[in-house]
């Protein structure tokens, strides 16, 4: 009998053992797979014993904080963002029902330090076996208050966005997003849906929604940028390039008509013979649509493509929140197999399903400032650890060459010009060199408008970056409405010196 | 102090480990509920004064239970349907187990396992031979057990009892017998049975599927609401919330009175947490560490309970001490492996740390019983 009853005790050991193993799977194999689950309510209550790190701006300003409430013998946190509607886009939200957006989200590991390296690892398992509070991680940010909230009332409730970048770095020093709201709402009873109601003066944008980043606006003549730098990089055309301007342009046997005249709307500009420089100086819509036919719609959008349409926008937010450039067909990013299918001339200034995030725009005239080379955008300065070491310090990156840097300094020039004598005369600065380009796209409806600027200075040594969309102005014109918000921001920039 | 006079020969590490299991078990209960740990309390104040009459009363021969196995045998049958009897018997989470007498709740499956396992040992001892030949007639009482067994979980929806009772049926029949056959057979029998009888009761076959797919992600029927949810909201609700609590402990576990064990409305997020999910609880506020220590402490509980029976000279006690060992590490594998989802889960209680009178009383019995037969094991071996 002795021989069955240590088969029987092997098979009562074996059981028990299965237990550790079938243990061990859940606590650690499986263990984060369960935390990330929506209905896990204990890491519900869990992430709100962690006392989330602190968001803060370039100058130390507060944008998200902590309350704590006891409960049963636990210390719980809740979030408070102090400077309310600022940029609650971009720094997004954290609840108590656990729901993360914006850089409460991207940043959610180091906000409430699980991120893993061994020392901090160490140091949290001894937090909580010590039964202390687990501190997060402070986020020092690139945003600069003061621009941000001067970006927002000039956009004034209009729908639309203003990205400011730093033209060596990519440091992103404002990114405002309008409709806004108050991120303190979301946790609020019946706050949510305050929010949702929110339309703004377009009628129909959620305040949610990053305009800078997933707003995608028809770019129009901002787009001639693209359409420039194609015509100089191919050596096809040179800035002084002759043009002969009737007023429209004739693509597949129709006339296509400049813009209408600011003085009388009902005829149209007609400049006669002007250069390629001229052309984007004064944004004439025929001299562009000659170069697209000239180049074809291919180059056009092989250009657009270095410069980052057709793919997100590297930068450390949400990947559902940074929508691609490009052109669009059924609500879904469109890339021509047959290039026959694009009108290379309607493209050439920027209409044509074309269409571009404020981001995206700010990118282009970052490469032009920067001498052909795209900075990458960055909105986190540096994350630091509960005990004041640095956990990370971004250093700022390059996304690689877009175009020659003599291309970029003619382009420069001619964004000078536009300035100077063009159609963005509304952002010049006195004492200072200021770069532009204007943009007016039709969106369906006539007369109305989305009102683009673009814009870096100073433009002899550029530092800043501007982008500027106001969407759906009725009879707002790129010059007259958005190129003096990116004067305003500009300046802003201009006199912190650093 | 009973111990010592009564079986002073005895195996010296099993009720220092029962004590510890029991200390771990009125801890975290304590941190639970506070009011149950005084209540477990009394309960095992009641349970040692059981120890200590059975090891007084038996201390001389406990082999005279062989005498009366049959009375065993009904006693067994009887507590195992004496939930089902109209007045005293209660339903709760689906099943028929728990009877109660005014406030006091019992459940009478507990004593009834001890009372099978001292049946199972008698009647084995006495008929292994002609078992082994495969006679016909003599396998009746075996297959009222079967037959009891699917009764059993027939009627009270219990999975839980019929897999444990069944189980200890299965290892001791093979160690009396020696037959793998027998076993296959056996376990065949089961599975056809349980699989018939769980085509008939809902409450078992949800168990299987909340078992196969606890997460859905489309929206199922939930009765309990009466409306559509998702099955980890309603059937597979405390299955999953138990998974989530041993995965919130990780490693080192939060520290004792640091687990989270009531969610944001202010309820307990698992119910049961002090009975049958206790193990959930442990492993979140203890970790790896601390339930893998647990799970050691009951590994070397089983191991020392089958060396009394290797160390036993005559054939009841080694079944006696076989059955009592294997259906201890049995019951700690059906409920630890239900919430591990290593099988379906049943309610059942983990010996000696479970909130539980009846469990607590019949382990300390279980304990007793171990004690007698190492002890007249000893004493043999020390007089030869």
């Amino acid at each position: 009998m002795n021989k069955q009853l240590r088969h029987i005790s092997v098979i009562a050991l074996v059981l028990l053992a299965v237990l550790i193993g079938a243990t061990t799977y859940w606590q650690t194999w499986a263990q984060a797979g369960l935390a990330d689950r929506k209905d896990n309510q204990t890491q519900l209550i869990a992430r709100l014993t962690v006392d989330r790190g602190k968001i803060l701006a370039s100058d130390g300003t507060v944008l998200a904080t902590n309350r704590s409430h006891r409960k049963k013998g636990l210390t719980l946190f809740t979030r408070h963002y102090p400077q309310n509607d600022l940029a609650p886009q971009v720094i997004g939200y954290s609840t108590s029902a656990g729901n993360t957006t914006g850089l409460e989200a991207t940043l959610d590991d180091y906000l409430t330090g699980a991120n893993t390296d061994l020392s901090n690892t160490l140091q949290q398992e001894l937090d909580r076996l010590g039964g202390r509070t687990v501190r997060g991680n402070n986020v020092i940010l690139t945003l600069r208050p003061a621009v941000q909230r001067l970006a927002l009332d000039q956009l004034a409730g209009r729908c639309g966005a203003v990205v400011a970048l730093d033209a060596k770095t990519g440091a992103v020093y404002a990114m405002a997003s309008s409709p806004t709201y108050n991120a303190n709402l979301v946790e609020q009873l019946h706050g949510y849906a305050k929010v949702l109601k929110i339309q703004g003066a377009c009628g129909d944008a959620s305040a949610l929604q990053n305009n800078a980043t997933q707003g995608l606006y028809t770019p129009g003549s901002t787009f001639k940028l693209i359409t420039a730098s194609a015509a100089l990089d191919t050596g096809k055309f040179t800035p002084s390039s002759p043009f002969t301007d009737p007023g429209y342009c004739i693509e597949y046997g129709n006339k296509v008509f400049n813009s209408s005249a600011p003085d009388s709307p009902s005829s149209h500009e007609t400049f006669g013979n002007v250069t390629l420089s001229e052309g984007l100086e004064h944004s004439i819509n025929s001299v562009f649509c000659n170069v697209g036919k000239a180049l074809g719609a291919q180059t056009i959008l092989e250009y657009a493509k270095r410069y980052g349409f057709y793919s997100q926008p590297p930068i450390d937010l949400p990947p559902d929140t940074i929508k691609p450039s490009g052109l669009y067909k059924d609500n879904k990013l469109w890339f021509p197999k047959d290039f026959s299918k694009v009108d290379p001339g309607r493209l050439a200034f920027g209409q044509e399903r074309m269409v571009a995030t404020p981001l995206q725009m700010a990118l282009v005239a970052a490469t032009i400032a920067n001498g052909g080379v795209q900075p990458k955008p960055y909105l986190v300065q540096k994350i630091v650890a509960p005990d004041g070491s640095t956990v990370v310090k971004t250093t700022p990156q390059t996304l690689g060459r877009v175009i020659k840097p003599q291309t970029a300094a003619e382009l420069n020039q001619m964004m000078q010009l536009v300035v100077q004598g063009g159609t963005g005369t509304l952002a010049q600065i006195p004492n200072v060199a200021v770069a532009g380009k204007t943009g007016t796209a039709e969106v369906g409806n006539s007369n109305y408008y989305n009102a683009w600027f673009v814009s870096f200075a100073p433009a002899d040594h550029p530092r800043y970056v501007v982008a500027v969309v106001v969407a759906k102005q009725l009879n707002g014109f790129g010059g007259s409405i958005s190129a003096p918000i990116a004067k305003a921001v500009l300046e802003k920039l201009l006199a912190s010196r650093r | 102090m009973v111990a010592r006079f009564t079986v002073p020969l005895a195996d010296p590490y099993l009720l220092p480990m029962a004590a510890l299991l029991t200390a771990i078990g009125v801890t975290e209960i304590y941190r639970l509920g506070p009011g149950n740990a005084f209540r477990q309390g009394l309960w095992i104040v009641i349970g040692v004064v059981a120890f200590g009459a059975t090891l007084f009363w038996l201390h001389r021969d406990y082999r005279v239970l062989e005498r009366y196995k049959y009375v065993f045998g009904v006693t067994a049958i009887v507590l195992l349907f004496l939930p089902l009897a109209p007045g005293i018997g209660e339903e709760i989470n689906g099943s028929r187990l728990w009877i109660h007498f005014g406030s006091l709740q019992f459940q009478p499956g507990e004593l009834g396992k001890i009372a099978l396992i001292v049946f199972l040992a008698a009647y084995l001892r006495e008929k292994r031979e002609v078992l082994a030949q495969g006679r016909l007639k003599d396998w009746g009482p075996l297959l009222v057990i079967w037959g009891g067994a699917m009764l059993v979980l027939f009627a009270t929806d219990d999975l839980g009892s019929a897999l444990l009772y069944y189980g200890i049926f299965v290892a001791m029949l093979y160690i009396a017998t020696a037959r793998i056959a027998f076993v296959a057979v056996a376990i065949g029998l089961f599975l056809v049975g349980s699989f018939a009888v769980s085509q008939g009761t809902p409450h078992v076959r949800d168990r299987v599927t909340n078992w196969l797919s606890p997460w859905t992600t489309h929206k199922i029927f939930c009765p309990a609401s009466g409306q559509m949810d998702l099955r980890q909201n309603c059937q597979s609700y405390q299955e999953v919330q138990s998974l989530y609590s041993i995965g919130h402990g990780g490693f080192g576990g939060t520290g004792l009175g640091h687990g989270i064990f009531t969610g944001r409305s202010g309820v307990q997020v698992i119910p049961d947490l002090n009975t049958d999910f206790i193990y959930s609880a442990l492993a979140q506020e203890l970790g790896l560490i601390g339930v893998a220590a647990l799970l050691l402490l009951y590994m070397a509980f089983v191991l020392r309970g089958f060396r009394i029976a290797l160390t036993a000279t005559d054939g009841f006690s080694k079944l006696l001490a076989a059955g009592l060992s294997f259906g201890f590490a049995f019951q700690t594998f059906v409920i630890v492996g239900g919430i591990t989802r290593v099988i379906p889960l049943t309610g059942i209680t983990l010996p000696f740390v479970s909130y539980g009178g009846s469990s607590v009383v019949a382990n300390f019995l279980l304990v007793a019983g171990l004690l007698l037969i190492s002890n007249r094991a000893n004493r043999q071996e020390a007089g030869a």
